[in-house]
């Protein structure tokens, strides 16, 4: 301990110390409001600029908590649904799209590509109001709601899983599949047997991904809300954070926080777990 | 199949507001520009609403991202350089805000930004503000939507400026010191030029998404005089001004179309040198 402090302060490069100060302070900085806001949706009153206690009310037991109020607690199953069935259609259409990609190579492959990443890239406002006005005008038999927002999120979020499972691909290569057919296997069973065990790692962190960023999407789920019934967390929020909020609110977005942070936290001990093996062959 | 329906899908999605007005024309031939061009002759007329957003825009998203960038550095040249055992503690924090939603992060900021709220309190404890009159941060400060703005994108500065410091080998910056150079040189003229690249991805990622962003406008200001492009965007698609809508949409994408372009060829680029 003693080496270690005579070492920082003997440090060649002596900006270290500001350094420090700096970096500390960032963290400070980006997360300490969170954590003020996760305490106040544990206050005792109905006030979220002062502390009077703790209380666990505005989850559930006060009639306006996120249990019992009918407008939070209708926002909370519109994500968590939004979210499971977006992961539910863009995680396999991306896998077999990735696969596609990567059977194909050339210039289909490379256009794809770079349509993929141009979703990352367009300012969220102009994919939002582009998909608004094609389920208006153009699929006006969707029209907006539930179905046009799974749909509009699933296109959205496909990329995550393309570059994903692209990525595993390229570093997994072709010789277990070859070996595997070598072996007797058909294209089939080499694919359902082989690959996609080993893929399995990068589909599991496509669905957390997915699903974590689903929950936090507000651009498009907002453009292709029709009412009440289809707001999300993230629209509710938006919608409610200046008309005088009370600690629920803080609360259902706390609850939020807590999903996709756990699910972060799983999708990394899994991946790092499955690839355990390989990063010791390595 | 799949791919086909997918691209078909996207270009879909991109290319519908140029055609789709109330009565959409689907045939390039018969296009009218002349709906587009007054929205543009409005943006280009003086003391018009238009110009007006996109002036603060430019001035918010200008302001923001150089904030960024003085913030984002230190902090990423720090977890890269000198974060030792703490690097790994230190990554978590900075990525941390990617799956804290942005409206939990902009609502904890309303709820500090209170007229009562602790930053006024901190002020005032302080002695830097007035207790009796206290400062109305939540309307329609351009510096709220500014701090903002920063605080909501910052985490995707660090992340491309990280990847180049850290890249960086320390060998080579010995090997300045060594040669003479003193700690201001080897920075200026060795580390700083090293990391061009990721200072304009960096500058990139962070703008791009600030100039289609109306909701941290809303949420922090939501007043006239701080409206911007996506404010004016999304305004215009809610009253039935479709067309109007769709030809800002188009606007701002003309406008960002270099910067976009700039960043798929470098991450092709980085792409190929994998691959390789």
């Amino acid at each position: 301990m003693r080496r270690g402090v005579l070492a920082w302060l003997s440090n060649p490069w002596a900006r270290a110390r500001f350094l420090w100060a700096v970096a500390i302070a960032y963290v400070a900085w980006t997360l300490l409001p969170v954590v003020v806001a996760v305490l106040f949706s544990f206050n005792g009153t109905r006030s979220l600029t002062s502390w009077q206690g703790f209380s666990t009310q505005w989850y559930a037991g006060n009639e306006s908590s996120v249990w019992q109020d009918p407008t939070l607690r209708s926002a909370l199953v519109q994500s968590l649904k939004l979210a499971g069935l977006t992961v539910l259609i863009a995680v396999p259409f991306g896998v077999g799209f990735s696969l596609a990609l990567d059977r194909w190579r050339g210039r289909a492959s490379g256009t794809t590509n770079f349509l993929m990443l141009f979703s990352f890239i367009t300012p969220e406002v102009a994919i939002g109001v582009a998909l608004f006005l094609f389920f208006v005008q153009l699929a006006s038999g969707v029209g907006t709601g539930f179905t046009a927002q799974v749909l509009g999120l699933s296109m959205y979020m496909l990329a995550y899983p393309v570059i994903i499972v692209r990525a595993r691909l390229l570093s997994i290569g072709t010789e277990y599949e070859e070996a595997a057919m070598d072996l007797g296997a058909s294209p089939t069973q080499a694919l359902r047997r082989v690959l996609l065990p080993l893929l399995f790692p990068a589909i599991f962190a496509s669905v957390a991904i997915v699903f974590a960023a689903s929950i936090d999407n507000f651009v498009i789920s907002q453009q292709l809300s029709r009412d009440a019934s289809t707001q999300t967390i993230p629209i509710l929020i938006y919608s409610a954070a200046r008309r005088g909020p009370l600690p629920s609110l803080n609360a259902l977005a706390s609850l939020t926080l807590l999903a996709s942070t756990a699910l972060i936290v799983v999708a990394a001990v899994v991946y790092r777990r499955f690839t355990r093996a390989e990063r010791r062959a390595a | 199949m799949l791919p086909f329906f997918v691209i078909l899908a996207i270009a879909f999605g991109r290319v519908d507001p140029i055609f789709l007005t109330p009565s959409p024309v689907y045939n390039p031939l018969r296009w009218d520009a002349g709906p587009f061009g007054d929205v543009l002759s409005q943006i280009f007329t003086s003391g018009s609403v238009y110009q007006s957003d996109f002036l603060h825009t430019l001035a918010f998203v200008f302001a923001a991202t150089a904030l960024c960038l003085a913030i984002g550095y230190p902090v990423a040249y720090f977890i890269a350089r000198h974060a030792g055992r703490f690097r790994t503690l230190f990554l978590v924090a900075f990525i941390a805000p990617f799956w804290i939603s942005y409206m939990m992060r902009m609502l904890a900021w309303i709820n500090l930004l209170q007229p009562n709220g602790y930053v006024n309190r901190i002020l005032g404890g302080l002695g830097l503000a007035n207790t009796q009159a206290p400062i109305q941060w939540l309307n329609g400060k351009p510096l709220t939507v500014i701090l903002g703005l920063t605080y909501g994108y910052v985490p995707y500065m660090i992340l491309p400026l990280f990847g180049v410091l850290d890249r960086i080998p320390s060998s080579t910056l010995e090997a300045a010191r060594d040669l003479g150079a003193g700690q201001v040189t080897t920075f200026l003229r060795v580390t700083l030029p090293l990391s061009g690249q990721g200072i304009l991805a960096g500058i990139v990622i962070v703008s791009l998404p600030m100039f289609g962003d109306y909701f941290t406008q809303t949420l922090l200001a939501g007043t006239r005089n701080t409206a911007m492009i996506g404010n004016l965007i999304v305004s215009s698609i809610q009253s039935s001004l479709v067309q109007t809508g769709a030809s800002l949409v188009l606007i701002l994408l003309a406008l960002l179309i270099l910067p976009m372009l700039y960043y798929l060829r470098a991450t092709a680029k980085a792409t190929e040198l994998v691959a390789r």
